[in-house]
C-alpha cells in the first residue's frame, strides 16, 4: 500500500514541479516588483513568453518522437522575416512560402526516418539553411509586421491579459490533442515504442512526417507572434529559441526519449524561463553573474526533477 | 585630434555655463535613468560600461539624478533585450538609454516604453522607432576615411584585406558600406578577401590566419576596431610582411603599433568610437528629462589617432581598454548647443 502511495506522490510531484517553479518565481517577482501585479505588469512580463511557449510546443512534437530539433531558432527567425516582408507586401506569396516551410519540415521528418539519420545532425544542417534564407530575404534588419498580426498580439481582453489567455488556450488545446485522443497516443507511441506501432500496422513514416509538420506549424505561429510583438524582423531575432525551447520542454517534465512529454508542463516551463530572466534582473544581479544565475536556476529545477525521478524508480 | 578638440569643447562649455543662465539641475534629482545594453564581451563594451558607471555614480552623488543603473543582457539577442526593456518599464525608470542588439527588433518594446511616458535614448546601436532619440555614429565615414588614408600612403593602390565585425549587425554593415564606397572612390584598391573578426582579437587572428594562404600580396588591412592586433599576429605567424593595418584605438593595438614604430618606423592610423559616448547618452537623457528641447537625430564624431598623436593616445588609454573621451554635463550641454 505504502509503495503505491509513494508512486502516486512521485507522479504528483513530477506533474506539479513545473507549476510550483513558476509560482515560486512569480511570487519572487511580485515581491521584488509589486508593480508587476497588475494587468499592465503581467502583460509586459509575459508577452514575450508567448512566442517562446509556441516554439517550446514545436520542439516538444519533435522530442515526442525521440528526435531533437536544433533548427527551431533559425526557423522561427526565418518565419519572422517572411512575416515582416512577403506576408506583409504580397500575402499570397507569404502564405505559399509558409506552406512550403511546412512541406520542407515534413520532408526532413521523412528523410530522418527513412535514412535513419541522427536528427541532431540533420536539423543542425537545416539551421544554417534557414538562417541563410533569412539573411537572403532580409539582409539588413527591417520590414514591418502585417497590421492584422500586430492588432492580434496587442489585443487587450478585459480582466485577463492576452499572454495568459494565449498560454492557457495553447496548453489546453495541445494537451487535449496529444494526451486525450487516440491519435495523440499513436504519436507519442512513436517515441515510446516504435516497433509496437509498426506491428500494429501503422506507418511510422507518416506519423513522423505529421509530427515534423506540426513542429513547423507551431514554429510558424511562434515566428508570427514574435514579429507582431517586435513590429519588425531581423535574421537573428530568435536564434536563442533553440536552446530555450529544449530547456522549456525538459523543465516542463518532458524526457528526451520515450515519448514522455507534457504540453501543459512545456508551456509552464517556457513561462518559467522567461520569468527567471526578469526575476534576476529585478534582483539586480550584476550582468556578469546573470548567465550563471540563470544556469543555476535551471540546474536547481533539474536537480529536483532528478530527485523525483529517483523516487519514481524506487516505487 | 579629438582629445584636443574635446578639451576645446570643455572650455567653450565652461564659458557657456558662465554666460547662460541654466535652469536648476534639481529638476531631475528624483529621476531614474537605466542603461539597457546588449553585449559586454569585448574591451570597447567594457570601457563603455565603465564610463557609464563612473559617470552615473558621480551624477547620483551630486544629486543630479536619483539612479543610473546599467543592465546588460546575458546573450546578445534582440528578444532578450526586448524583455529587458519591458522589465525596466515595470521597474519605473523615467528614462531608458539603449545600446540595441537590433535597429528594428526592439521597436515593439521601445514603443511600449514611450507609451508609458518613458524617455528612450538609443546610441551606438540605435533603434528606428520614431519615438526614441538616436545618438548615431557616422560608421560609414569611419570606413571611408580608412581607404582615404591608405590612398595617401599607397598611391599605387593594391590588394586589401577587410576584417568585418559580426554578421547581420547594423554597425558591421555600415562600416563595410563605407569601405566599399572608399574603394569605389580610389579604384586602384581592390578588396581581395574579407573575414569576420567579431571585433575580437583572437577571433580576428584565427579568421585572418585561415584566409591568408589563399591571398595574394596584401598591402593593407582595413578593420572595424578590436581586430588589428589579431591581424598583425596572424601576418607575423604566417611569415608574411606586415601590411599597413588600420588600428581601432584598443590598448593592445596601440601598444603593438608603438613597438613597431620604435623598432622600424611603422606608420598607420587608428580610428574608433570613444566608448564614453555612453556618458553623452546619459546626459542627453537627463537633459530631455530636464525639459530641454533636444533634436531626435544626433551624430557624434569618432576618435582618430594619427602617427603624431600615438604617444598621447596610448598614454590616455588604460591597459586592456580603449582610447576614451568622456562627457561631463557641461560637455553634453555644449554639444547639444552646437547641434541646435
Amino acid at each position: 500500500m505504502s509503495g503505491l502511495g509513494f508512486f502516486a506522490s512521485a507522479r504528483f510531484w513530477r506533474g506539479a514541479l513545473p507549476a510550483l517553479s513558476l509560482t515560486f518565481v512569480l511570487l519572487g517577482v511580485f515581491w521584488l516588483q509589486p508593480r508587476a501585479m497588475s494587468y499592465f505588469g503581467l502583460n509586459l512580463l509575459f508577452n514575450l513568453a508567448v512566442p517562446i511557449a509556441l516554439a517550446t510546443i514545436a520542439q516538444m512534437f519533435v522530442i515526442a518522437v525521440n528526435d531533437l530539433d536544433l533548427s527551431i531558432g533559425s526557423f522561427v527567425s526565418l518565419v519572422a522575416c517572411i512575416g515582416a516582408t512577403w506576408l506583409n507586401e504580397t500575402p499570397l506569396l507569404g502564405i505559399a512560402a509558409l506552406l512550403g516551410c511546412i512541406a520542407v519540415y515534413a520532408a526532413i521528418g521523412a528523410l530522418i526516418y527513412i535514412r535513419q539519420l541522427p536528427s541532431i545532425v540533420v536539423t543542425l544542417g537545416m539551421s544554417f539553411v534557414w538562417s541563410g534564407c533569412a539573411v537572403l530575404l532580409l539582409p539588413t534588419p527591417g520590414g514591418s509586421a502585417p497590421d492584422w498580426i500586430r492588432s492580434l498580439v496587442t489585443l487587450k481582453p478585459p480582466y485577463v491579459p492576452m499572454p495568459l489567455v494565449a498560454a492557457v488556450v495553447l496548453a489546453l488545446v495541445v494537451h487535449f490533442a496529444l494526451m486525450r485522443t487516440s491519435w495523440g497516443v499513436l504519436m507519442r507511441g512513436v517515441g515510446g515504442n516504435e516497433k509496437a506501432i509498426t506491428r500494429a500496422g501503422w506507418s511510422v513514416l507518416k506519423l513522423k512526417m505529421t509530427m515534423y509538420a506540426l513542429t513547423a506549424v507551431f514554429g510558424i505561429l511562434a515566428g508570427l507572434t514574435l514579429v507582431g510583438l517586435a513590429t519588425s524582423a531581423d535574421a537573428n531575432i530568435a536564434l536563442r529559441y533553440t536552446l530555450l525551447s529544449i530547456a522549456g520542454v525538459i523543465l516542463g517534465g518532458g524526457e528526451f526519449v520515450g515519448g514522455r512529454i507534457s504540453p501543459v508542463g512545456a508551456v509552464l516551463g517556457a513561462m518559467t524561463l522567461t520569468l527567471t530572466a526578469s526575476f534576476l534582473s529585478f534582483l539586480r544581479i550584476s550582468p556578469d553573474w546573470q548567465i550563471g544565475a540563470q544556469g543555476a536556476v535551471l540546474i536547481i529545477v533539474l536537480a529536483l526533477r532528478a530527485i523525483v525521478n529517483r523516487l519514481e524508480a524506487r516505487k | 585630434m579629438r582629445i584636443r578638440q574635446s578639451i576645446l569643447l570643455a572650455t567653450t562649455a565652461l564659458a557657456l555655463t558662465v554666460a547662460a543662465v541654466q535652469p536648476s539641475v534639481a529638476d531631475t534629482s528624483d529621476k531614474r535613468i537605466a542603461l539597457s545594453n546588449n553585449y559586454a564581451g569585448n574591451s570597447w563594451r567594457q570601457a563603455m560600461l565603465k564610463s557609464w558607471g563612473k559617470n552615473a555614480e558621480q551624477a547620483v552623488s551630486a544629486g543630479t539624478v536619483a539612479a543610473g543603473d546599467a543592465f546588460t543582457t546575458a546573450e546578445n539577442q534582440a528578444t532578450e533585450q526586448a524583455a529587458q526593456i519591458q522589465n525596466l518599464i515595470l521597474q519605473g525608470y523615467d528614462a531608458i538609454v539603449v545600446n540595441a542588439a537590433s535597429p528594428t527588433a526592439l521597436n515593439g518594446a521601445v514603443k511600449e516604453a514611450c507609451d508609458a511616458g518613458i524617455v528612450v535614448v538609443s546610441f551606438d546601436g540605435v533603434v528606428t522607432e520614431p519615438c526614441a532619440w538616436r545618438i548615431a555614429v557616422d560608421f560609414k565615414k569611419m570606413g571611408e576615411i580608412q581607404v582615404d588614408y591608405l590612398s595617401g600612403r599607397l598611391p599605387d593602390g593594391g590588394e586589401l584585406l577587410e576584417i568585418r565585425g559580426l554578421a547581420g549587425v547594423f554597425v558591421d554593415d555600415e562600416i563595410h558600406s563605407g569601405i566599399e564606397a572608399g574603394v569605389a572612390n580610389h579604384d586602384k584598391f581592390n578588396v581581395a578577401g574579407s573575414v569576420h573578426g567579431e571585433w575580437t582579437q583572437t577571433v580576428a587572428q584565427k579568421a585572418v590566419a585561415g584566409i591568408l594562404p589563399s591571398m595574394p600580396e596584401i598591402v593593407a588591412v582595413v578593420t572595424q576596431g578590436g581586430d588589428g592586433y589579431g591581424a598583425a599576429q596572424a601576418f607575423s605567424a604566417a611569415g608574411r610582411p606586415t601590411p599597413i593595418i588600420i588600428m581601432g584605438n584598443r590598448h593592445d593595438e596601440l601598444t603593438w603599433w608603438k613597438e613597431q614604430k620604435d623598432a622600424n618606423g611603422y606608420e598607420t592610423m587608428s580610428v574608433s568610437i570613444a566608448p564614453g559616448v555612453s556618458t553623452l547618452a546619459f546626459w542627453v537623457a537627463q537633459q530631455i528629462l530636464d525639459g530641454q528641447d533636444v533634436p531626435k537625430e544626433l551624430i557624434v564624431p569618432f576618435l582618430q589617432i594619427d602617427q603624431a598623436d600615438l604617444e598621447e593616445g596610448l598614454a590616455n588609454t588604460e591597459p586592456g581598454g580603449v582610447s576614451n573621451v568622456e562627457y561631463s554635463l557641461d560637455d553634453a550641454k555644449a554639444y547639444l548647443e552646437s547641434v541646435k
